[in-house]
């Protein structure tokens, strides 16, 4: 038995996905850039793909750049702007993710100046906050849609009409938001938001690894990051990751056909699974009740490691993490659980379970079940 | 294609049994480069000269690591006659000068067994550091401390060096005896086993895995850390112990205070169940008097109340700071930094005792079934081979 529950971390490629990566690996392996009939086929790839992941965001497709995942997405949104931008001040939040926080804080270890909004312990922030942190120099307000490691979503369409007002009087500032957790999960229209900037990524909506997009809103320029050929107009040169793209574009037009009901699907698994975890005693649920997306659980098992407690359900089957996959390796604590009031020996003994569009009432059961069980008897064994 | 001088220190104080420790050395040096071409590794005049068609940086990076060896150099081999002694001379300085641009000052030094050589020794240095300051003035000779010493030995053949790299010392793998040793993952262990290996012993690791309380990557951990000791002391047998029950069953019945030194008594009757089998004479771990609670003399008598095996504590009188110098040194550090718990981390209580009695810890060990947990962990453990980083992966030989 396997029930994979670490879908924020990584999803299974569905198998439509990896049809068409191997296609445009097997067949259709031109280089978009060929004038001959291959290259025509691989470009054609492309352009379905733009289309197929504006669609989701209700864009028009020359909107949307490839890029080589979230991380870039993010990097490029941030630094491509430090790069052209006309004042010296971010707003940004504690929560973010280490692709987002780290070029912020090398540009702050540089002449920009950062403000870091601190979050509830629903590690939420309110669009208040960031009208108070705007300056007349602030070039960029970055905010994640749906944090990583909670689930817990951001008042994005609030914090938008703050920056748009703010931008109204005056001040050249951009509202860039991280919607990597978010694509396939809750509703992202940037365009009717009025957000100027949304990095998304393959690989956490079944796609490929290695593969991500942004969209920039009409007018808004980015300084390049590598330099190379004409490529995604420019901003992003080099030959495209066709079979990534390609492979993003399936996923896309996968999450497109059934978003609302597969939505509703996961919520409810998510209500079913926060219920069975709750009946566990001394146990405290970090997932916001209301305002979270559907596919993330993040619970405090107290008095156990929750190191000790992924291992011990791996043993039954049971795949899920401590944190997010990128602290796995670091044993000091999320920065987002300490954000949230988490004490350090609470940050240790919590476990997040994410759920995808493949996951069933079942496997839900069982893990809980099973989570039920591990954490009695490492409890058992720490009490001394 | 590179010849490299070896040079080995204790071994030529061993009496009757030079040839013994000799013969082990060079076998040991063909094998660690054995992969890398046909190579000629022939013992005259007290010293092991390694004939190869590999690359010289290929060669030094192995034969840096062979236990025995001392120090090491490349050489350059001419037929024993001034104009070919001084040509060569004067080709390694202008490659020294290319690859170290700092070199102002030379000197040479020349030692001839050969007596029948026309020139003494001081006209042969005299001679050739005049050809090597008229093909380069920019350098002059300096008897103190010179940036670049050549040295000359004139035998048989006329042997050329100028670079002496350092070697590991200690006496060649194979020589003895065989041991196991506790390794954990952690800084001391492997520096622990390493230093036994270089005394010539046989090093068989043995790791007490307990997953889920660790994870699969701590194992991975250990394993790296095995490859690297590989790489001195050659292909290494290599135990993981399915100790997870034990664990358990310690955290469930054994006083708190008491369970870091009961968890320490089992691993040691492990560890003697393998030593028949592997007929280890030894037991090798990596404490270092009062570092931990483990680790105090009180501590540590009561561990060895459990066995017959000698328990050798190669860093018993170590400071950390050397212990982790070592490690750097040795190349084990960065992986034993590793965030990975071993189980001696995750169990540990906030007070451990400190000072435990011998009758304390019998008394704590009364309700356990010491031997059939030792028996049911050994039937689960395995057994790898690992070899150095250079050749292949870990082969399962069964467990």
């Amino acid at each position: 038995m396997e029930i994979y529950l670490d879908n924020a971390a990584t999803t299974r490629p569905h198998p439509v996905v990896v049809e068409s990566v191997t296609r445009a690996l097997t067949v259709d392996y031109g280089n978009p850039s060929s004038l001959h009939g291959k290259g025509l086929a691989a470009e054609r790839l492309i352009v379905g793909a733009r289309d197929a992941v504006a669609r989701t965001l209700g864009v028009e497709p020359e909107d949307v750049l490839f890029t080589s995942g979230g991380t870039e997405a993010n990097s490029l949104a941030i630094r491509g702007l430090a790069g052209l931008a006309r004042g010296r001040h971010f707003v940004t939040t504690t929560v973010e993710h280490s692709s987002v926080r780290v070029p912020l804080q090398r540009l702050a270890a540089q002449e920009w100046v950062v403000t870091e909004l601190p979050v509830d312990h629903h590690g939420r922030i309110a669009a208040a906050q960031v009208e108070l942190a705007l300056r007349p120099d602030t070039v960029l307000v970055s905010v994640m849609a749906v944090n990583n490691e909670l689930g817990t979503m951001q008042p994005i369409e609030e914090i938008s009409r703050v920056v748009q007002r703010h931008r109204a009087a005056g001040s050249p500032t951009l509202f860039h938001v991280d919607a990597v957790q978010a694509w396939g999960k809750i509703p992202l229209r940037p365009m009717t938001w009025g957000v100027d900037l949304m990095s998304l990524s393959g690989h956490k909506v079944h796609g490929p690894k290695g593969v991500g997009a942004l969209y920039v809103r009409p007018g808004v320029r980015l300084a390049p990051q590598l330099g190379g050929g004409e490529q995604e107009r420019g901003v992003r040169p080099g030959t495209e990751n066709v079979p990534g793209i390609a492979g993003l574009g399936a996923a896309a037009r996968l999450l497109a056909a059934d978003f609302e009901e597969t939505a509703a699907r996961m919520r409810a698994l998510q209500d079913r699974l926060r219920e069975q975890i709750r009946a566990i005693p001394d146990v405290r649920i970090n997932t916001p009740p209301d305002g979270a997306a559907p596919h993330v659980v993040n619970a405090t098992f107290r008095s156990v490691r929750g190191e000790t407690l992924l291992h011990r359900l791996e043993q039954e089957g049971v795949f899920v993490s401590t944190g997010s996959a990128c602290h796995s390796h670091n044993p000091t604590p999320s920065h987002v659980l300490l954000a949230i009031g988490l004490n350090t020996t609470d940050a240790q003994s919590t476990l997040r379970f994410s759920l995808s569009r493949f996951t069933t009432p079942e496997e839900i059961d069982a893990a809980a079940s099973a989570l039920r069980h591990a954490v009695a008897e490492l409890r058992a064994l720490v009490v001394p | 294609m590179a010849y490299i001088l070896l040079r080995y220190g204790e071994i030529h104080l061993k009496g009757q049994n030079q040839r013994f420790f000799v013969d082990r050395l060079v076998r040991n040096v063909r094998e660690s480069i054995a992969d890398l071409g046909d190579a000629q590794v022939r013992h005259a005049f007290g010293r092991i000269l390694v004939d190869s068609p590999a690359e010289e940086a290929a060669l030094i990076s192995r034969l840096r690591k062979v236990f025995g060896i001392v120090s090491l150099s490349p050489v350059r081999v001419v037929a024993p006659a001034f104009p070919d002694i001084a040509s060569a001379a004067v080709d390694m300085v202008g490659a020294a000068l290319a690859a170290r641009p700092g070199v102002g000052t030379f000197k040479v030094d020349t030692r001839r067994a050969d007596k029948r050589f026309p020139l003494t020794s001081m006209e042969t240095s005299r001679e050739v550091g005049q050809a090597i300051w008229e093909r380069f003035p920019q350098v002059r000779a300096r008897m103190d401390h010179p940036d670049l010493l050549v040295k000359i030995d004139i035998r048989d053949q006329a042997y050329l060096s100028s670079d002496t790299i350092p070697g590991p010392g200690g006496l060649p793998s194979g020589t003895g005896g065989r041991a196991l040793a506790l390794i954990s993952g952690g800084i001391d262990s492997p520096v622990a086993s390493w230093l036994a290996a270089r005394r010539g012993m046989t090093i068989i690791p043995v790791h007490c895995y307990s997953f889920p309380f660790t994870s699969e990557r701590s194992k991975e951990k250990v394993l790296d850390l095995c490859r690297v000791l590989a790489g001195y002391a050659g292909p290494l047998r290599v135990w993981i112990v399915f100790f997870t029950d034990i664990q358990r069953t310690i955290q469930l019945s054994v006083p708190e205070g008491l369970r870091v030194l009961v968890m320490r008594r089992m691993m040691m009757r492990l560890v003697e169940r393998l030593a028949e089998q592997e007929r280890a004479a030894a037991v090798v771990t990596g404490e270092s008097l009062g570092q931990v609670a483990s680790q105090t003399i009180e501590s540590i008598a009561a561990i060895n109340a459990v066995t017959r095996l000698p328990v050798l504590r190669p860093l018993i009188g170590a400071d950390k700071t050397e212990i982790v110098a070592r490690a750097e040194a040795i190349g084990t550090y960065e992986i034993s930094i590793r965030p990975y718990e071993d189980c001696c981390s995750l169990f540990v209580p906030p007070h451990p005792r400190t000072q435990p009695g011998l009758q304390e810890a019998d008394e704590a060990e009364r309700g356990l079934p010491v031997g059939a947990l030792i028996d049911a962990a050994l039937q689960r453990s395995e057994r790898l081979t690992i070899t150095p980083r250079w050749a292949r992966d870990p082969v399962g030989v069964g467990s």
